[in-house]
């Protein structure tokens, strides 16, 4: 087999046997408008010029404002020794072997990983990740699905937007439905997925539930009343799926003790910077009975002919290379050196180092809002949160962007991310981790004081369409 | 040597019909040739099956395969043993392996499957 490109010869020949005259013709039946225009690029420059231009526009990147943007992904302190073992040259694929057995030092840190998060979520089974938390609350919300043969999952309004929208469009491709649940309006509650409206869902006999999906801490950095989201849940025979946030489970109740049957979650805020578009890691776990609908890869520990630990690919007839079409999924593609990133940021930590990173966090954003509270900015809703809570800010809009201009990455504008949720027109989701300093805490309270006392000029506040 | 009593699908699948109750489960060459079945998927009872649709998984350490219902009615046994014991299939495909017990809508249905000599000279030209 030749490896060269296809010859203009070649292209004939292939054409002639489709009786074809030309490529163009090959691709008739795709519209004109969905095909892609010809590529314009600048001529070749030198690399020295080029490397100026680049050096031009990666400096208009903002690397040093005072962030307490979270919203999903967040910044957390990552010890030197996580980049240094990544360097390492055997690492570097983005998959699992195809020849896996081969390769026992990738299987090995598949399964660590797989451990690590066990211990973190509670749940028997993890599987060698995702995507994304997106991704992997999509998989979770249709593992439901084929667990209970339902076709109908209740997710709250609390879970991230972007997650909503990967859960619809795997779901309209699926033909399941997805109904979203409202979030409680006002009160100590505000904010929180409503639960009599859960009730009264789960309650139709004759469109039976398969599954619940709630965030903990929800979008809005919220805690939600999972025991009871789940117990109402399970007593209507359906399944209860909780998106977690990793870095939380070392202050909070873990998944497992509030009964959820599956944990989904964004594995980013472990040891993994955040950056724009990925690559990050989706988290995705469920109990024994369910793990027959685990999609993706899973790592299990054996031992060989000779007795030897050894760690293999197992029940792997659930994917898609035995199974085909009935896989229980195809799109589980892994990442498998993000997972050891998180692996390895977890093992340096250790249990009391997450522990510190999660309660330190949790003790910025209390110095954050106390910060905020004296120049007037007060939170939204009234219910307990970790490290992320969202602040009433009039023209919030034209106020992050002045900030911006001040060095200030102010969070979140929520008119933008959630447009059609009531009541938020005027906040930002603010966020602290154990790297958020306390000169940056005041610097945030100083600026945002400023620029709400000072009138701005006309042609700068500008009323979000 | 395929049982005499029993009737057989092209896909594997026996059935020893008893009134109107039919017994179902696969066969000896299936068996086999799925090698250690690790893990049986059957229905529920009181679900309805459809002759020929798939009723089942039957997996095993090298494969997974499908299902396919001898015949068409409602599920009125599903055999528990094979949750903690699915090898029986291997060791005893026609006994103790069976996987569901299946109220028969048409007894017309039996007529259409092999009888032992018909599926026996099918596993011959496999």
């Amino acid at each position: 087999m030749a490896y060269g490109p296809h010859t203009p010869a070649d292209r004939q020949r292939m054409l002639a046997a489709l009786g074809m005259d030309s490529v163009d013709e090959l691709f008739a039946d795709i519209p004109t408008s969905l095909r892609s225009s010809p590529l314009r690029l600048d001529p070749p420059e030198p690399e020295q010029l080029l490397m100026n231009r680049l050096a031009g526009l990666a400096a208009k990147n903002k690397v040093d404002l005072a962030s307490f943007l979270g919203a999903g992904a967040y910044r957390h302190f990552s010890p030197p020794l996580v980049d240094q073992i990544l360097l390492r040259g055997e690492w570097y694929t983005a998959y699992t072997p195809y020849q896996p057995e081969v390769s026992q030092g990738t299987l090995q840190s598949i399964y660590e990983y797989e451990s690590l998060i066990a211990e973190l979520v509670g749940l028997d089974v993890v599987s060698a990740s995702h995507y994304d938390g997106a991704a992997a609350t999509a998989e979770a919300a249709l593992m439901t699905c084929r667990a209970t043969g339902r076709g109908r999952v209740l997710v709250s309004r609390a879970v991230h937007p972007h997650y909503r929208e990967v859960l619809r469009t795997y779901f309209g491709g699926a033909g399941l439905g997805i109904e979203e649940l409202p979030l409680v309006a006002d009160g100590q509650e505000a904010g929180t997925t409503d639960l009599a409206v859960l009730e009264r869902r789960l309650s139709d006999a004759e469109n039976p539930v398969a599954g619940v999906v709630l965030a903990q801490p929800s979008f809005y950095g919220l805690l939600e009343h999972m025991a009871d989201a789940s117990k109402l849940t399970h007593a209507a025979g359906a399944l209860f799926v909780a998106v977690v946030e990793p870095v939380s489970l070392a202050v909070l109740a873990p998944p497992a003790a509030y009964g959820a049957d599956i944990a989904a979650g964004e594995g980013q805020a472990l040891g993994i910077p955040p950056q724009y578009g990925g690559p990050y890691l989706g988290i995705l776990a469920c109990t024994e009975p369910l793990v027959r609908q685990i999609p993706g890869r899973l790592v299990g520990m054996t031992t060989d002919v000779d007795g030897k630990r050894a760690y293999v690919m197992t029940l792997q007839a659930r994917e898609q290379h035995i199974r085909r079409e009935k896989a229980a999924s195809n799109i589980c593609t892994n990442q498998t050196l993000l997972a050891l990133a998180a692996s390895l940021w977890l093992s340096a930590l250790g249990p009391h180092g997450l522990r510190d990173v999660a309660a330190l966090g949790a003790a910025r954003a209390s110095e954050l809002e106390a910060a905020l509270a004296s120049v007037g900015v007060a939170r939204v809703h009234a219910g307990a949160y970790l490290n992320e809570f969202a602040v009433r800010v009039p023209n919030a809009p034209a106020v992050h962007r002045e900030l911006l201009g001040r060095g200030v990455l102010a969070g979140l504008v929520l008119a933008e991310a959630v447009p059609d949720e009531p009541g938020l027109a005027d906040a930002l989701l603010v966020c602290a981790t154990e790297v958020t300093t306390g000169d940056d805490i005041a610097t945030f309270a100083r600026e945002i004081g400023e620029v709400l006392a000072t009138p701005a000029p006309a042609d700068r506040v500008e009323v979000p369409a | 040597m395929v049982p005499s009593d029993l009737r057989y699908t092209k896909d594997h699948e026996w059935v020893r019909v008893d009134g109107d109750t039919a017994t179902i489960g696969v066969t000896d060459f299936a068996a086999n040739q799925l090698g250690d079945v690790v893990f049986v998927d059957l229905p529920a009872v009181g679900k309805a099956v459809e002759q020929f649709a798939t009723f089942g998984v039957v997996e095993s350490v090298k494969a997974v395969s499908d299902l396919y219902a001898p015949v068409s009615g409602e599920v009125v046994g599903v055999n528990a043993d094979l949750g903690s014991k699915p090898e029986l299939v291997n060791s005893d495909p026609y006994g103790e392996g069976w996987m569901i017990r299946v109220k028969v809508g048409d007894a017309a249905q039996i007529g259409e499957l092999l009888d032992a000599a018909g599926y026996e000279k099918l596993t011959a030209e496999a």
